[in-house]
């Protein structure tokens, strides 16, 4: 199949995963305000977003199947936008179906939040397939601004609210930082496509101070949206303070859309502008990875926990940015998708486990649980085991933090010390992935414990089958490894790329 | 003439920065963001004519289009903040710490 994308039809043709979300998410906002505000249908409204989100995975994977291309334009037609469309959609589904239980339990009307869940996964199929500065801040925006609502959802909460301030004034202050990076770009450039950028950086000396400022800009303002340190501020107060599937969702889809726009901006607009972003990206890196997992070993309340451990996984991520070619992209594929199962998973997990009104979410509740869910409490193992990367208990954890350092290594400037930053910071979140783990298994059961209430389907489902697909990959990796593999941009396929990565999955 | 313009939106830039810096009122912070998209705005423009392409000013409708949405969304969460504490002060707003 091939688009030409200055065709109006074919570019229509070119984004029907896009159409379908987008269009059903408006016919579904029609649905859940035609008729009075109940359980029900809100109940109903989930289940038809889930069918929404599955038809337009299904057109993702109909394109990708019939190897679809097109012609240069604004949107890219290629493997990684398929591939992070579906860890988005999936990622979707899972705080859909958990949104359904969640808001039963907490007696959440709210048949709109299922909604502006599907609007911000189209803002964030758009990004993934941004190959023009001006879709990537519609993207961004698009998916923001549904997601400052979904933090605020819950408007009896008062911690819900200032999580959804605090999201939406340290968002709209970042996003202004991304577009004036983009104006700084354009102004340099004189386009807003990134592969005429790219050409038109490439083989120029750096004394054009309105690029750099640009390129500046533009980390700063993805570092905000990835939440890197120093600008993670908002990510653990706005993790805590949303409601818990609003929070699944913010730590996986929201995070892989936007490295999924930071990292094709990068390796195809200024592979030739290297020498600039590499060491502010290098230190980004190693301050976040560092960062990120030791302020997560003070904390009690497992949602911060989780959330500062988002900011440490972004930091593994960015080492891919910074490697910035086929076998860093592979890398980071295979990353997100054991890093979006695993968090969804515990966040589930979370869910399960919690009272209404959100109590019982410290870390000292989790004693014992063994004793009482022991299903339950090997499940969350496994998710802290993927999080932490340990092999065969951990699964794809494991594989996934392998080949981060081995594109790490293999990198045409090898990135020794960010290796070594990386697993010297997965040591020392251990200490925290494991102190779960062993509160969950050693101490015993306090006797005033609250009962645990049996598990709803839904986030029966959503954990036992990410613990599943987690161990059966971490098994046999190597499909997903091929397939990680094969869905790197378009634009980078036949450039050098080291050693094949399933060498490693051999061993 | 266009020099000027850039170096006006960045000072306008920067008067927005220090402003989310320093002050505490959401409305306040709220208000030196969409300065800062001003600022922004006013650099696509210049540069437009720099360039002599229309992408820049396409750009500057869609930013418009964008800030209008979010101010939308910002002030209906100022206004459910303002609810539960009585105040848009963000000194007064912490219930959420490490």
């Amino acid at each position: 199949m091939y688009f030409d994308l200055s065709i109006p039809s074919q570019l229509a043709g070119a984004l029907l995963p896009d159409l379908v979300l987008a269009i059903g998410a408006m016919l579904l906002l029609l649905y859940s305000v035609w008729g009075p505000a109940t359980l029900a249908r809100a109940r109903v409204t989930g289940i038809l977003a889930i069918v929404v989100c599955a038809a337009s995975f299904a057109a993702v994977v109909w394109v990708w199947r019939h190897d679809a291309t097109a012609s240069n334009g604004i949107i890219a037609v290629d493997a990684f936008r398929w591939a992070t469309d579906c860890i988005v959609l999936a990622a979707t589904i899972i705080a859909s179906t958990l949104m359904i239980d969640y808001s039963e339990r907490e007696q959440l009307v709210s048949a709109e939040s299922y909604v502006l869940l599907l609007l911000a996964a189209s803002g964030m199929l758009l990004l993934a397939a941004a190959r023009d500065l001006m879709v990537v801040f519609l993207g961004v925006e698009l998916m923001s601004i549904a997601s400052y609502i979904l933090a605020g959802l819950d408007r009896r909460s008062a911690r819900g609210a200032e999580a959804s301030l605090k999201y939406f004034l340290l968002g709209a202050f970042s996003a202004c930082f991304l577009l004036y990076g983009v104006a700084l770009v354009y102004g340099a450039t004189g386009s807003t496509d990134i592969a005429v950028i790219g050409t038109a950086v490439t083989g120029k000396t750096f004394d054009n101070p309105m690029l750099l400022a640009g390129i500046a800009m533009l980390i700063i303002g993805f570092s905000f949206k990835v939440a890197a340190v120093p600008f993670h501020m908002w990510t653990p107060d706005v993790y805590e303070g949303a409601s818990t599937p609003v929070s699944a969702f913010m730590a996986t889809a929201v995070k892989a859309a936007a490295f999924a726009a930071f990292l094709r901006v990068w390796i195809e607009a200024f592979p030739g502008a290297t020498a600039a972003w590499v060491h502010p990206l290098q230190w980004l890196a190693v301050v976040t990875m560092v960062g990120g997992n030791v302020i997560a070993l003070m904390q009690k309340n497992i949602k911060r926990m989780l959330a500062y451990s988002s900011i440490a996984h972004a930091g593994y991520l960015l080492v891919t940015v910074v490697v910035a070619n086929q076998l860093g992209a592979a890398a980071f594929l295979f990353y997100l998708v054991a890093y979006t199962l695993a968090t969804t998973g515990a966040f589930a997990v979370v869910i399960a486990l919690s009272e209404p009104g959100e109590r019982n979410e410290s870390i000292p509740d989790y004693a014992g649980l063994w004793t009482v869910q022991p299903w339950l409490a090997a499940a969350m193992a496994v998710f802290m085991f993927a999080l932490l990367g340990f092999p065969i208990a951990g699964g794809m954890g494991f594989f996934a933090k392998w080949y981060v350092i081995e594109a790490a290594l293999h990198a045409p400037q090898p990135q020794t010390v960010l290796a070594v930053v990386l697993v010297l910071a997965s040591v020392i979140s251990a200490g925290y992935y494991l102190g779960v783990v062993l509160t969950m298994f050693m101490k015993p059961r306090p006797a005033d414990a609250a009962a645990v209430r049996p598990v709803p389907t839904g986030t029966f489902l959503v954990i036992s089958l990410s613990a599943f697909v987690l161990l059966l990959f971490g098994v046999l990796p190597n499909g997903f490894v091929k397939l990680a593999h094969d869905s790197v941009p378009i634009s980078m396929v036949g450039t050098p790329a080291g050693p094949p990565v399933t060498a490693a999955a051999e061993r | 003439m266009i020099a000027e313009a850039l170096f006006f939106s960045a000072v306008l830039f920067i008067i927005g920065v220090v402003g989310v810096l320093i002050r505490r009122n959401a409305i306040i912070i709220f208000m030196c963001v969409e300065l800062m998209l001003t600022a922004v705005n006013l650099s696509f423009i210049a540069l437009a004519r720099l360039h002599g392409s229309a992408t820049g000013q396409v750009f500057v409708l869609f930013v418009m289009t964008v800030a209008a949405a979010e101010a939308a969304v910002g002030l209906a969460i100022v206004i459910s903040i303002f609810r539960h504490h009585k105040s848009v002060d963000l000194r007064n707003i912490n219930l959420l710490k490490g």
